[in-house]
C-alpha cells in the first residue's frame, strides 16, 4: 500500500506543472500542427474512454448506468449545461434503480 | 492597473465565480465518493481537491489509488488525464500582458480549470489577475469542501443514493465533450472510436488484464495520436 499522501503530492505537482509553465514560459503560440492537434483531440479522447465502460461497472446495475449515459448525451446534445446534465444523469440513475435494483 | 480597476475586477471574478462554484458542488460531491472508495480520508480528499481541482484528473487520481498504482504510473495518468490544461495554459499566456509579473503568473495558474479559464479568456481585453483571484474565492473552496462532504456522507448513504451521485460526474464528463461533437463531426467519430475501444479493451481477454488507468493512458495517446496525423485541426479549431 502506497502513501496517500504521496499520490496527492503527485497529482498536485503534475497538474500543477501543466498549468504553470506555459504561462510562465510560452510568449509565443504553440505553431507545430501535430502537437497542436494532438493536445486539440486528447480531452475529448481521454474523457470518453475515462466514462465507458466505467460507467455501467460504477452504478448497482449496469443497465441503469447504459440508460444514464444515452440520457446525458442526449441533454448534452439538446444544448443542455454541465450542471442540468449532471443532475438529470443523476435522477435517471435512481428511478431506473427503483425498477432494476 | 489601478486600486480602484483590481477591486472592480475581483468583485467582477467573485460574481461569475459563484454559480461555477454551485455547479462544482454537485461533481464534487460525486468525487468525494470516488475518493471514499479509494480511501481517502475528508481531509486527505478537501486537501486534494484544493490542490488539483480538476474534475477528470482527481477522478483518474482517486481510481488510481484504489488501484495502488505506482507512483510513475500516478504522474503519467494525472499527466494524460489533465493535458488539456497544457492547451488552454497555452492559450491564457496570450491573454496576459507581456509585463504580467511572475508572481501573478504562478498563482493564476493554480486554478485553471475547463470553466474558470472559459470565463477568463471571454473577458474582453487583457486579463486582470484580480478577476481570476475573485472567480476562485466563489468557486474552489465549495468544490474542496463538497469532496470532503462527499467522503463524510459517501459511507452511510443508500447503495442507491451512492450509484445515483456516482453518476454526476459521468454527466459533467458527457457535457463538455458532446457540444464539441456536435459540431465537429470528426471529434464525433472520435468519441465512438473512443467507447467502442475502451469497451474491446476492457473484454477482450488479450487486453482486459491491463488496469483501467494504464488502458486509458495507452488509448487517449494511441487514438489522439493517430487523429492528429489523419486529421490535423486547422486552424480556426485550436483558436479557444
Amino acid at each position: 500500500m502506497n502513501n496517500i499522501w504521496i499520490y496527492i503530492f503527485i497529482m498536485f505537482a503534475v497538474s500543477y506543472a501543466i498549468r504553470v509553465l506555459p504561462l510562465l514560459f510560452l510568449r509565443k503560440p504553440i505553431t507545430n500542427r501535430f502537437i497542436k492537434s494532438f493536445l486539440y483531440y486528447v480531452p475529448y479522447v481521454t474523457l470518453a474512454v475515462m466514462s465507458f465502460p466505467a460507467v455501467l461497472e460504477t452504478t448497482q446495475s449496469p443497465v441503469s448506468g447504459a440508460i444514464a449515459l444515452a440520457v446525458a448525451i442526449f441533454a448534452a446534445w439538446k444544448g443542455m449545461a454541465i450542471f442540468p446534465v449532471a443532475v438529470i444523469s443523476c435522477v435517471t440513475i435512481f428511478i431506473t434503480e427503483l425498477f432494476l435494483v | 492597473m489601478t486600486v480602484f480597476e483590481n477591486k472592480q475586477a475581483f468583485f467582477d471574478g467573485v460574481r461569475d465565480g459563484l454559480p461555477i462554484g454551485m455547479a462544482y458542488f454537485a461533481v464534487a460531491f460525486s468525487l468525494g465518493i470516488a475518493a471514499n472508495n479509494a480511501g481517502l480520508t475528508p481531509f486527505q480528499g478537501f486537501a486534494a481537491s484544493a490542490l488539483v481541482a480538476a474534475s477528470a484528473g482527481e477522478y483518474a487520481g482517486f481510481s488510481m489509488i484504489r488501484d495502488g498504482a505506482t507512483y510513475l504510473q500516478m504522474a503519467v495518468m494525472i499527466f494524460i488525464a489533465n493535458a488539456r490544461y497544457l492547451l488552454m495554459s497555452c492559450a491564457l499566456s496570450q491573454k496576459f500582458s507581456e509585463k504580467e509579473s511572475v508572481f501573478h503568473r504562478l498563482f493564476v495558474g493554480f486554478y485553471l480549470t475547463d470553466e474558470l479559464f472559459g470565463i477568463a479568456i471571454n473577458r474582453p481585453g487583457k486579463l486582470n489577475p484580480y478577476y481570476s483571484y475573485g472567480a476562485f474565492s466563489t468557486s474552489i473552496p465549495l468544490w474542496a469542501v463538497a469532496t470532503a462532504l462527499g467522503i463524510v456522507t459517501g459511507s452511510a448513504l443508500s447503495p442507491g443514493l451512492v450509484s445515483a451521485f456516482s453518476m454526476s460526474l459521468f454527466g459533467m464528463f458527457m457535457a463538455i465533450i458532446i457540444p464539441t461533437a456536435k459540431e465537429n463531426r470528426i471529434v464525433l467519430y472520435l468519441i465512438c472510436a473512443s467507447f467502442i475501444l475502451s469497451y474491446a479493451f476492457s473484454v477482450l481477454p488479450v487486453f482486459s488484464f491491463i488496469s483501467s488507468g494504464t488502458r486509458t493512458i495507452i488509448l487517449t495517446v494511441g487514438i489522439s495520436a493517430a487523429s492528429a496525423m489523419m486529421f490535423p485541426v486547422k486552424e480556426e479549431n485550436t483558436n479557444e
